[in-house]
């Protein structure tokens, strides 16, 4: 199994995540592929229909091979030009059977600061410890690269 | 994540057929011996020791369903949220490199 050790400054708990990254491009480029929709989607692969509005939900279909069945919905909360955005969303929510409404969201916030050679942008996602442990696990079991879906690979393998 | 030493034993429960297979039946749910035995060709007294070698590594642990014992995947394991978070902080590592290389054009 792949596993990314992570930069000393990238954190990771039970209950958030965070990581911070020094983009080689000015503030106001990085700004744009964050907040515009066509542009967001383009880095983060999901076909977004519409505009980031602050208050309002916005929609888009995956654009990763074995993911295009998959919609997910981004709640924009606060858009503060240049220097901070974040939005809503629930996380790992690829089984389109399974209707997640009810369920806890994690928030995403992009924050920017201009250094020396270009753009800090420190993203966080946060909250997961409010998300039950069974859909965590189902989450795990999900993913082909997770334990139990090594074990079936596996165990096929040698049958 | 496990340690290099603590990783080892859990890879040498791993690396024997008949746990793999046995590992592969329970990821459906938790079974019995008798249930596990059933087409592997091997007796149910080895299949036992094989559950046991992989439950002192915490991959399996035993239960009573009714009057039955049963064998399942530990779902402690499985359910450990601190994997959970490195898989979506993967996702957000590759997001962040597609962010780069869009940005830096």
């Amino acid at each position: 199994m792949a596993v990314k050790t992570p930069a000393p400054s990238d954190t990771v708990s039970t209950d958030r995540i965070e990581k911070r990254v020094v983009l080689r491009a000015p503030r106001t480029r990085v700004w744009r592929a964050l907040t515009n929709a066509a542009e967001f989607g383009t880095w983060f692969r999901i076909k977004l229909e519409g505009t980031f509005t602050e208050g309002r939900p916005i929609r888009g279909r995956m654009a990763i091979p074995d993911y295009e069945h998959v919609t997910l919905e981004l709640l924009i909360e606060r858009i503060d030009p240049e220097r901070y955005f974040s939005y809503r969303w629930h996380p790992y929510a690829v089984d389109p059977a399974v209707d997640y409404s009810a369920e806890p969201t994690t928030l995403v916030e992009f924050t920017l600061e201009e250094t020396d050679d270009g753009t800090a942008l420190t993203i966080v996602e946060s909250g997961f410890d409010r998300i039950p442990l069974a859909r965590r696990a189902e989450a795990f079991r999900m993913n082909d690269n997770g334990w139990a879906g090594q074990i079936k690979h596996l165990a096929k393998y040698v049958e | 994540m496990s340690s290099k030493s603590s990783a080892a034993p859990l890879f040498a429960a791993l690396g024997d057929a008949t746990r793999l297979r046995l590992l592969g039946r329970l990821a459906g749910g938790p079974l019995s011996i008798t249930r596990l035995s059933e087409g592997t060709g091997v007796t149910r007294q080895a299949i036992t020791r094989h559950l046991h070698a992989l439950g002192d590594v915490g991959l399996v642990r035993h239960a009573r369903r009714g009057r039955e014992r049963v064998w399942d995947l530990d779902r402690k394991r499985l359910e450990n949220a601190k994997r959970y978070i490195d898989q979506i902080a993967a996702q957000w590592d590759d997001a962040a490199e597609r962010l780069r290389a869009f940005v830096e054009d």
